[in-house]
């Protein structure tokens, strides 16, 4: 009971001598006006208690190196200070950030998906990949050109036209040709080309 | 049976910081030793 009767400026002093026990009673005095002050800022009893936790970090730092403890101020108020001043610091930092929790009524991946592809649409898009390959395979030689420079190497009909060496229209008649022919092949096989 | 509302706390629980986090402070504190050489301070913290 004595001890809770020593002033705050004495107890500070103990500690800096090396009491260890000070600032157990201090932190004992002042932690539930202290935790109030930053659970009232940041509503959040998780975060209030890192906060908490930094504040007397800091406050320990301080002492221990002896750079600053004006005696004339009030202990809590200057700990109230560093506390403030660590919450508005973060919250300056912070302040673009949304910051949003997981609870029962609300999942965060309702609103964040996923965009790379999952296992089984890899599964399905490669199996397309490899059946279409395989329909491409059966076309005649000259359809099959036309098709992938069209397709896969994305030229124009004129550019086609000019690397085969044949006519434009002559071009397009084995592009056509070439579709109707992998229609067929498609329907006679009875193959799913959608995922 | 009627209600005993005397015994309702009126006023809010202590909001108090857990007992791990203050734990933590003080071993933090125990652990922390600042050696001052010069215009320079050095921390150790020993494990």
């Amino acid at each position: 009971m004595a001890k809770s009767q020593v002033p705050d400026s004495v107890l500070v002093q103990m500690y800096i001598s090396g009491n260890e026990d000070a600032l157990a009673t201090l932190i004992n005095r002042y932690q539930s006006r202290i935790f109030g002050f930053i659970y009232s800022k940041v509503n959040d009893r998780d975060i209030a208690d890192d906060y908490f936790q930094e504040t007397f970090i800091r406050v320990i730092n301080t002492l221990k190196s002896k750079k600053y403890y004006d005696e004339k101020g009030k202990f809590l108020s200057w700990v109230l200070r560093i506390a403030n001043n660590l919450i508005v610091d973060d919250f300056r930092k912070n302040k673009n950030i949304k910051m949003l929790r997981d609870t029962e009524e609300f999942s965060i991946f309702s609103i964040i998906k996923d965009a790379t592809p999952s296992v089984e649409s890899n599964l399905i898009s490669t199996q397309i990949g490899y059946d279409l390959r395989k329909i491409i395979e059966e076309l005649p030689l000259d359809q099959q050109e036309v098709l992938k420079m069209r397709f896969f190497q994305e030229m124009t009909f004129k550019e086609i036209s000019e690397a085969t060496n044949v006519s434009m229209n002559t071009s397009l008649g084995r592009m056509r040709y070439a579709i109707n022919n992998m229609r067929k092949i498609i329907e006679k096989n009875q193959i799913y080309l959608t995922a | 049976m009627a209600k005993l509302y005397s015994k309702k706390k009126l006023a809010a629980t202590k909001m108090l910081p857990k007992k791990e986090t203050i734990q933590l402070i003080l071993n933090y504190s125990k652990a922390l030793s600042v050696v001052k050489i010069g215009n320079m301070n050095f921390k150790t913290i020993a494990n």
